[in-house]
C-alpha cells in the first residue's frame, strides 16, 4: 500500500499513565443523545421518564429543533408518582397509549431512564415489556438510561445502541456491521466506498428505519464509527459478532486506517484499496492542508465531553500540525481507542473525569492557543482571552471520512481565522 | 406524569441559578447529579455572560448513591468557600437531589462556614422557575435584610430584575430615568448586580419598586411587612402605565409627579394617518402575567388593536389574569401546555399573536406575523441594542416591535391592488416573514422555464366543525382571492354563517351575506 502519512510515533499514548479527577463534571448526560439520535432513526420516539429538569435540559439542548415535530418528550414525574411507584406504571402505560395514538408512524419507542427515575428505581425494562407486548406487533419498545449519573453525554447513544442489540433477530450471514449514527451524507460516502471494494454485505447500527433487514450472529464483523460505544461493544461481542479495533475515521489518516482495517478483515485486494481510496484520500489532504494552515504550530487543550478527544486530538497532532497539552475525556475505554492512543505521541498529559476548577486552573497555566470544550466554559475562557473551539459541534457535524476531513480542520481553524481578523480595540 | 415536549419554566433551581447568577459575591451550591451544568450554557449562551455561573454542582454518580453522596456536598461546599470567597452562600438541591433526601440547609449549618449560608427549599415536582426565583430572593431579603434608618433624601429600591429575564438590563436603566427625573434615586436595584451585602442596605430606601412580580413579589411582601416599605403595583410598560407608575410614585412618596415626555414617540406614531390601518387588528397574546397584562392594556387602548384572546403559563398569575380577560371580554388561557396555545391560536385565527418564543414558532408555523413580550426567549431576544420594555423609550421600542411583523399599510393595498401581480401575488407571505412564500407557478411567468412542482405553502386552515358544509366552486375561487392574512377568518366566519342557518353548501352569494354579517 501507498503510505505518505506521517511516521508513526516511536511510542504512543496507549500505556501512557492517565490523570484520574473527580470533582464537578462540566458536562451533559446521556439524555442529549436523543437530539440526533431521533432525526436518524426516523420511526423512533424517544419518551423521556423524568423530571421538568430533563424536559429543560432536552429543550435547551435541541434549540430551535424542538419544533419541527420533534419525535421526543418527556412524561415528567408529579409529586403523586413519587408517592405510589404502581401507580407510575400505570401512568407510564396510559401516557404510551396516548401517545401512540396521537402518533401512528411510531414504529419503536424507546423509554429512557433518567436521574429521577432512577434514584426512585423506576423498573423501565418491566414496564418497556409489558408496553412491547401491549402494542406488538406495530409497535417495539425497548429502554435504556440516559441518565447523569450514570451515562455522559454521547454514552446516551452507546446506552440505545445497546438495548437494541439483544433484541436484533440472528444471521449466520457473512456481513459486515458498521455501528454508529452517522449523518445520512456520511453513511452513503461510506457505504459506497466499501462498495468500490467489493464489500456488499453491509448493515449500519442504528438503521434509519426499523422495519429494516438488521440482524447479527457468529459470523458478523463489526467495526465503530464512534469512539463511545464500549457498551454496544460488549453487547455485539455477546452475540458472537467480531470486532474490528481500528482508529476513527477522522481525517485522511484515520480514514484510511478505518477503511483498511475492514479490507483486510475482508481479504480486499491492496491495488483495489489503492485504487478506490487514491482519489478521495488526494482530495483529503488537499482540504486539510488548506484549512490547517492556521492550525500549523499551534497547541490545543481538551476538556472532556463526547469521548471523541482522542481521536480528535491525534487527527490535530498528526494531520494538522498542533501540539496536544491535555487531552480530557469522560471516559477512556482503551479496548476502544486503543489504536488512536497508539497514533498520539506521548507528551500531552491525559485526563479522565473531571474537576472542573482545577482542569480550568491547568488551562489558564498551559495558555494553549486554542480550547476544545462546552458551551458553558466557551465565552467565560474568550472574556479571558482565550480562542475556544465548542465541543458539542464536533458531534453534531458530519465530520468523519474524506470527504469531510477538510471541515473538520476548519471548524478548529475557524476560530482562530476569526480572532486575527477581528480589529475590535481599534474601533473603539 | 405528564407528557411534555416544550416547557415554558425550568425547573425552580433554575429560578435560584437565575438570582445567584444575577447577583455578585454569591455562590450557589446546589446538591445535582452530572449533567444538571447544561443550565450553566443559558447564560453563558443566551444571555452571552463572560463568566461562569457563581455555581458549583455536587456532581453526584450512581456509584455515590448511598452514604457517600452527603460527604460529597459537604466537600464541594468547602472548596467552593475556599476558592470563591463568597460574602453569602445559597444551599439547595436539585430535582435527583430532592430524592436522595440529603438535606444540604443542615449540612451545610453543621459546617460552619464563615459567611451566612441560607438554604432553599425548592419542591422540584410541584413548582418551577419563577417559583424557584422568587423563593430564593425572598430567602436572601429576609436572611439579609435588616430595619435600618431611611436615607435622608428619598430613595426607592427595584426589586425583581434577574439574569435571564426578558429585557431586564435595559428596564433598570429606563426606572431609574423614570425615579431620578422625580428626584428619587436607586437605594438597591436586587438581585441584578446586588452584592449581599447591598441586601443588608435594603432597609434604608423608602419604598419599593416591584419590577416584576413573578421574581420579586414574595421579598416585597416581606419588606413591606417587616421594614414598613410599601411597593408599586403597576408595571411601567406602554404609556397610560408609565403614567400611572408616576402617580403612583408620587402618591408614595409625596414628591412632585414628573414625566419627561419629549422623547416619548409612541401616542403620535401611534395616531399619524399611517397607523390607521393597524385598527382593529386582532391580536392574541400569551406570556408571563406580568407581560401579558401590560401588553394587553397597549394592544388595546394606545395601538388601537382588538384583543381576541389572553393567557399565561404561569399558574401564579391566573387569578389576575382571569380578571383581566374578563374585563376585555374574552376566555383567559392558563395553561403550560403549548398544544393547548396553539390550539386555540388556531381557532381565533388572530392577524396577529403578541407571545413568547414559543408563540413566535407557533406563527411561523401558521404564517400569522408574531412580536415577542415575554419570556421565555431566545437569544436574539437578548440584543446588544438598548431596547428596554418599560417607561417612555419602552413605548417606543414596543411600538417598533409589534408594527414590523405586519403587513405595511401601503403593502396591504398592493397586495390587494394587484392580487395577479408576480411580486405581491398573494402567496408571497408578509413581509417580514418568508417562511410561507413560495414562488408563483413558474408557468405563470412567462418567458422562465418551468421548473420543478411547487409546493404550495398550507394554508392556515382554522380548526372548525363544519366538515358538512361544501363550498362551491366559484365561492372557493372568491375565497382566494381575498388577501390571504384574513382569509382564515373570513372562511370560518362563512362557515359558521352558513352553519347557523342550516346551510350545507357556500355559493358566491353566501359569502357576501357573511361578510355584510360580520361588517365592523
Amino acid at each position: 500500500m501507498t503510505d505518505e502519512t506521517t511516521p508513526l510515533p516511536a511510542t504512543g499514548c496507549r500505556d501512557a499513565p492517565v490523570l484520574k479527577q473527580r470533582g464537578q463534571h462540566e458536562v451533559f448526560c446521556g439524555l442529549t443523545g436523543i437530539i440526533w439520535l431521533h432525526r436518524k432513526m426516523q420511526d423512533a420516539f424517544f419518551l423521556v421518564v423524568g423530571s421538568r429538569t430533563c424536559a429543560h435540559l432536552l429543550q435547551s439542548a435541541a434549540g430551535v429543533m424542538i419544533f419541527a415535530e420533534p419525535r421526543f418528550g418527556t412524561a415528567i414525574l408529579e409529586e403523586t408518582d413519587l408517592a405510589g411507584l404502581a401507580d407510575a406504571q400505570a401512568e407510564l402505560e396510559r401516557e404510551v397509549a396516548r401517545l401512540l395514538e396521537r402518533r401512528k408512524d411510531i414504529r419503536q419507542l424507546f423509554l429512557v431512564g433518567s436521574c429521577p427515575s432512577e434514584v426512585i428505581k423506576l423498573d423501565l425494562a418491566r414496564a418497556a415489556e409489558k408496553l412491547s407486548l401491549q402494542h406488538a406487533p406495530h409497535v417495539r419498545v425497548l429502554n435504556y438510561s440516559g441518565s447523569g449519573i450514570e451515562t455522559t453525554f454521547t454514552e446516551g447513544e452507546d446506552a440505545c445502541l445497546a438495548s437494541m442489540v439483544p433484541v436484533l433477530p440472528k444471521t449466520d450471514e457473512h456481513q459486515l456491521l458498521v455501528v454508529g449514527a452517522l449523518p445520512d451524507v456520511v453513511e452513503d460516502q461510506m457505504l459506497d466506498l466499501l462498495s468500490k471494494m467489493g464489500i456488499g454485505n453491509v448493515k449500519v447500527l442504528p438503521a434509519r428505519r426499523a422495519d429494516s433487514t438488521l440482524a447479527v450472529g457468529p459470523n458478523t464483523s463489526f467495526i465503530l464509527t464512534q469512539p463511545f460505544l464500549g457498551g454496544t461493544l460488549a453487547a455485539l461481542g455477546k452475540r458472537g459478532a467480531r470486532h474490528i479495533p481500528a482508529p476513527f475515521p477522522f481525517g485522511e489518516e484515520g480514514t484510511t486506517a478505518w477503511l483498511r482495517a475492514v479490507a483486510m478483515e475482508f481479504g480486499v485486494d491492496i491495488t483495489l484499496f489503492d485504487t478506490v481510496t487514491h482519489a478521495p484520500r488526494a482530495r483529503a489532504k488537499k482540504a486539510i492542508s488548506q484549512a490547517a494552515e492556521k492550525l500549523d504550530g499551534k497547541s490545543v487543550f481538551f476538556f472532556p465531553d463526547s469521548q471523541l478527544e482522542i481521536p480528535l486530538a491525534r487527527f490535530l497532532t498528526r494531520e494538522c500540525g498542533m501540539s496536544a497539552i491535555e487531552v480530557g475525556a469522560p471516559y477512556i475505554h482503551k479496548g476502544v481507542v486503543g489504536p488512536d492512543l497508539d497514533l498520539l505521541e506521548e507528551g500531552p498529559t491525559l485526563s479522565e473525569g473531571q474537576d472542573v476548577e482545577m482542569q480550568l486552573d491547568r488551562c489558564r497555566v498551559a495558555q494553549p492557543d486554542l480550547t476544545v470544550c462546552g458551551l458553558g466554559l466557551a465565552n467565560p475562557l474568550e472574556a479571558e482571552g482565550m480562542a475556544t473551539k465548542w465541543a458539542i459541534e464536533l458531534v453534531f457535524t458530519p465530520v468523519h471520512f474524506y470527504e469531510q476531513a477538510g471541515d473538520l480542520a476548519g471548524l478548529f481553524s475557524r476560530t482562530l481565522h476569526r480572532r486575527a481578523k477581528l480589529r475590535l480595540e481599534a474601533a473603539e | 406524569m405528564k407528557l411534555s415536549v416544550w416547557t415554558y419554566e425550568g425547573p425552580p433551581h433554575v429560578g435560584a441559578l437565575r438570582v445567584a447568577t444575577a447577583m455578585k459575591g454569591l455562590h450557589y451550591v446546589l446538591h445535582a447529579p452530572q449533567g444538571d451544568t447544561y443550565a450553566d450554557l443559558l447564560f453563558t449562551m443566551i444571555e452571552r455572560r463572560n463568566h461562569r455561573p457563581p455555581v458549583t454542582y455536587t456532581t453526584f454518580q450512581a456509584r455515590d448513591l448511598g452514604a457517600d453522596t452527603a460527604n460529597l456536598f459537604k466537600t464541594a461546599a468547602q472548596a467552593a468557600y475556599e476558592r470563591f470567597q463568597p460574602q453569602a452562600m445559597i444551599v439547595g438541591a436539585s430535582c435527583t437531589a430532592e430524592l436522595i433526601q440529603d438535606d444540604p440547609g443542615g449540612m451545610a449549618e453543621q459546617m460552619g462556614l464563615p459567611c451566612p449560608v441560607i438554604a432553599l427549599e425548592l419542591p422540584s415536582y410541584q413548582r418551577k422557575e419563577n417559583f424557584g426565583a422568587d423563593e430564593t430572593l425572598f430567602q436572601l431579603v429576609r436572611n439579609l435584610a435588616r430595619p435600618m434608618e431611611r436615607t435622608g433624601h428619598v430613595t426607592a429600591n427595584l426589586i425583581g430584575p434577574t439574569a435571564l429575564g426578558f429585557r431586564h438590563r435595559d428596564d433598570i436603566t429606563e426606572v431609574t430615568a423614570l425615579l431620578e427625573d422625580m428626584g428619587i434615586s436607586v437605594n438597591v436595584c436586587a438581585p441584578f448586580d446586588a452584592t449581599p451585602q447591598d441586601l443588608t442596605r435594603l432597609g434604608a430606601a423608602h419604598f419599593n419598586v416591584l419590577m416584576y412580580p413573578e421574581t420579586g413579589e414574595a421579598a416585597c411582601r416581606w419588606m413591606e411587612r417587616e421594614l414598613g416599605q410599601p411597593f408599586t403595583k403597576t408595571i411601567p410598560i406602554g404609556v397610560g402605565a408609565t403614567r400611572d407608575f408616576i402617580a403612583e410614585v408620587a402618591e408614595i412618596t409625596g414628591q412632585e409627579p414628573n414625566l419627561d415626555v419629549s422623547r416619548l414617540r409612541l401616542p403620535w406614531y401611534s395616531a399619524s394617518v399611517d397607523s390607521t390601518y393597524l385598527t382593529g387588528k386582532r391580536v392574541f397574546l400569551f406570556g408571563d402575567g406580568t407581560h401579558v397584562a401590560a401588553a394587553a392594556r397597549v394592544a388595546r387602548d394606545e395601538m388601537g388593536f382588538e384583543v381576541v384572546g389572553l393567557g399565561c403559563y404561569n399558574r401564579e398569575m391566573a387569578r389576575p389574569i382571569r380578571a383581566l380577560a374578563k374585563a376585555y371580554g374574552v376566555e383567559a388561557l392558563i395553561t403550560d401546555d403549548y398544544l393547548d396555545v396553539e390550539q386555540r391560536i388556531k381557532e381565533l385565527a388572530p392577524e396577529m399573536i403578541l407571545g413568547t418564543q414559543m408563540e413566535r414558532h407557533i406563527g411561523k408555523r401558521l404564517g400569522i406575523p408574531c412580536a415577542v413580550i415575554s419570556a421565555p426567549v431566545h437569544v436574539q431576544d437578548f440584543p446588544a441594542r438598548y431596547s428596554p420594555q418599560m417607561g417612555i423609550e419602552g413605548a417606543n421600542v414596543i411600538f417598533d416591535t409589534w408594527v414590523h411583523p405586519l403587513v405595511m399599510g401601503l403593502e396591504e393595498h398592493l397586495l390587494h391592488m394587484f392580487r395577479d401581480d408576480f411580486e405581491f401575488h398573494d402567496d408571497a407571505g408578509a413581509s417580514h416573514h418568508g417562511h410561507k412564500a413560495v414562488d408563483r407557478k413558474a408557468e405563470d411567468r412567462p418567458g422562465l422555464d418551468p421548473g420543478p412542482p411547487d409546493h404550495p405553502a398550507e394554508e392556515p386552515q382554522p380548526a372548525n366543525d363544519n366538515s358538512s358544509i361544501t363550498w362551491l366552486d366559484d365561492a372557493e375561487k372568491e375565497l382566494k382571492k381575498i388577501p390571504f392574512f384574513v382569509r382564515g377568518k373570513a372562511r370560518r366566519n362563512t362557515e359558521t354563517y352558513a352553519a347557523e342557518r342550516g346551510m350545507t353548501q357556500i355559493s358566491l352569494d353566501t359569502l357576501y351575506e357573511a361578510k355584510a354579517h360580520y361588517a365592523r
